[in-house]
């Protein structure tokens, strides 16, 4: 029974929200630091891109996973550039981000593989079974000690919430803000790279699937905390296995519940959990702003 | 955040559609003989599946028939209009939309550029200058239906669906009537990735999905869902079961756990037609392509050659006799709407 439990809910849970929870990490600390961060959805696309690539390169899926965060990160530095160094605007920058991340996987993969956006299949030697679950819970473990417990978690808190008390202890704002962009672009790649090498086994085309902004969403209703948007996370990897479960499921007798009520699911559950059970959520006071 | 997800996804498409439209205007050769425009849906010619096979129609024309060819591939279903019109505006011989999303844009364009003919897959557009051509998917999946059933030995089989859209669902229903011939206890699971474009487009949801099917015992899943296919390939290799792919032979993606595959030849009608074309024998309105003219059909070669008995075979060609005698009536999704 609790064996059958485990199997049919627990983990399948836990597979769905993975690349969640690695993005919302990476978008956490970045927003944190106190820059906006929307770019997440393009950064997953690259990551899962370059990981597909990577993988059956090597025959190391280790690697490839590495190797997607790698190029979340490098995408990354192109938003840092924009935002931190030329001061533009977040929000208009992260959408360009993602338009262009976009357009980078037909870009790579016609000139690689002459098609356009999806990669060869991996072979199933070189595949994941169950690693990226074990390392997503190291992840989320030393993402929240880090947070709570580190100087280095502190001052990139600092930066976003009073970057003026962090300037006058003598600490470069700019540096930590850096840190937390390029952690969201690793974090980020690293999810793209579980959803292409450990929950299927190519690329497809925009295979993100809206994901990205998904794990925004989760940060926002963590209130900005790793635990609570971890949680966020499982809760939409939860609702998205209701909505597979449901599906012609026959509910009182009668005719089996249309498949587009059980759609909506996720998104009404969380309608309903951000006006009931979070009450208000509180942004770092230093976000988006750059002075 | 949804809306921003939206509003941006727009964005992207917008600035991509402009630039494959300049593409498409940039690179048409000066002098060719026949040009034929090809405009893909967004999962492309890579899907593996049903637009893989109108690719390969164009390109063994290209070689056969010496004809020029371009191929785009919209970004989104707000493109198809734009895509065909710039074939029209450059005099393309013939233009070839693939997909019933395309339905609207085809009719309009057609209205628009009344001397320009049209090709039209999965759609009908009911106008003088094009050609529509429709498939029997109900016939198809009821073969492959047939096949599931004879190999569930627990009487359980599933089936998962891309886009929740009539269409899909006339795959389900001749795919369930085709297993309750052979028996008539089977139980069918079904589900659907979703009810927008990304359900195309989405493996390791399906991945889950097939997981789930399996799990709960069914021993064949019949998958019509695009690239996201692939995820239920992924599935039934991890699961040691078997799945059914469709449009395309895509018995070669995982080779001993793919049982068979439902064929659409879009291959053959786009070939077909640009050869009557070249002939000066080409004839719009609505051209049907069912068991009979194996315009669907199951997949047989060397990948799936030791999963298919002769004794499956022998089974499967006489349902396919009947049906073409009207022996068998296989209940068809869009007549079954109609009456509702």
């Amino acid at each position: 029974m609790l064996e059958a439990f485990f199997s049919s809910w627990v983990l399948p849970t836990l597979r769905v929200s993975t690349p969640l929870i690695f993005a919302a990490l990476g978008g956490l600390w970045c927003e944190r630091s106190g820059v906006v961060q929307i770019g997440l959805e393009g950064f997953m696309l690259v990551g899962a891109f370059f990981a597909a690539v990577a993988t059956p390169y090597f025959s190391n899926p280790y690697l490839g996973l590495f190797i997607g965060g790698l190029a979340g990160m490098i995408l990354s530095l192109l938003y840092g550039v924009t935002v931190l160094k030329l001061r533009a605007n977040q929000i208009v920058s992260g959408t360009a981000i993602n338009l262009f991340a976009l357009g980078i996987p037909p870009f790579l993969s016609k000139i690689w593989f002459d098609s356009t956006g999806s990669t060869p299949p991996i072979p199933s030697e070189s595949q994941f079974h169950s690693a990226p679950l074990v390392i997503m819970v190291f992840t989320v473990v030393g993402s929240a000690l880090i947070y709570h417990y580190s100087k280095i978690g502190m001052r990139l808190r600092f930066a976003g919430e009073h970057p003026k008390a962090l300037e006058s202890a003598g600490v470069s704002v700019s540096w930590k803000r850096w840190q937390g962009v390029m952690m969201s672009g690793f974090l980020s790649g690293i999810a793209g790279g579980t959803l292409s090498t450990y929950l299927s086994s190519s690329f497809t085309r925009n295979m993100s699937a809206g994901r990205g902004f998904i794990a925004l969403a989760a940060v926002i209703l963590g209130k900005w905390k790793p635990i609570p948007t971890v949680l966020a996370c499982i809760l939409f990897g939860l609702t998205e296995q209701l909505q597979i479960r449901l599906q012609g499921v026959v509910l009182w007798g009668v005719e089996p519940v249309p498949v587009q009520w059980i759609q909506i699911l996720p998104y009404l559950i969380t309608l309903l959990v951000l006006a009931f059970a979070v009450g208000r959520s509180f942004a770092p006071k230093g976000l988006g702003q750059i002075e | 955040m949804k809306s921003n997800s939206i509003s941006s996804l727009r964005f992207g498409t917008v600035g991509f559609a402009s630039v494959l439209i300049l593409s498409v205007l940039a690179s048409v050769p000066a002098f060719a003989e026949l040009k034929i425009g090809l405009v893909l849906e967004r999962s492309g010619k890579d899907d593996k599946s049903f637009n893989a096979s109108a690719y390969q129609g164009v390109k063994r024309a290209e070689k056969e028939l010496g004809v020029t060819t371009k191929t785009v591939e919209a970004p989104d279903n707000s493109a198809y209009e734009s895509l065909q019109r710039a074939f029209a505006e450059k005099k393309f011989d013939l233009i070839i939309a693939v997909g019933f999303h395309q339905l609207e844009a085809v009719k309009k364009n057609a209205a628009r550029f009344p001397d320009q003919k049209f090709l039209l897959v999965d759609e009908d557009a009911k106008a003088p200058n094009v050609r529509s051509v429709m498939f029997e998917e109900h016939e198809g999946s009821y073969l492959v239906g047939a096949l599931a059933a004879l190999h569930a030995k627990g009487g359980k089989i599933g089936f998962i669906g891309g886009m929740d859209v009539p269409l899909i669902r006339r795959f389900e229903m001749g795919y369930v009537a085709g297993a309750k011939k052979i028996n008539p206890k089977a139980e069918v699971f079904s589900n659907y990735l979703g009810v927008t474009g990304e359900a195309w487009n989405n493996p390791p949801k399906a991945k889950e999905l097939a997981l789930d099917q399996y799990t709960r015992g069914a021993e064949v899943i019949f998958v019509a869902a695009g690239n996201s296919g692939l995820g239920v390939f992924d599935a039934a290799a991890e699961k040691q079961k078997l799945a059914i792919g469709v449009d395309s032979n895509q018995n070669w993606i995982k080779p001993g756990f793919i049982l068979s595959s439902m064929l659409k030849r879009v291959d053959e009608s786009v070939f077909d037609s640009i050869k009557m074309f070249k002939d000066g024998k080409f004839t719009t309105g609505l051209i049907r392509y069912g068991v009979k003219s194996k315009g669907v059909d199951y997949a047989l070669d060397e990948n799936n050659a030791k999963l298919v008995t002769a004794a499956d075979k022998k089974t499967l060609e006489e349902l396919r006799a009947d049906i073409i005698k009207g022996k068998i009536k296989v209940p068809d999704y869009y007549l079954v709407q109609k009456r509702k």
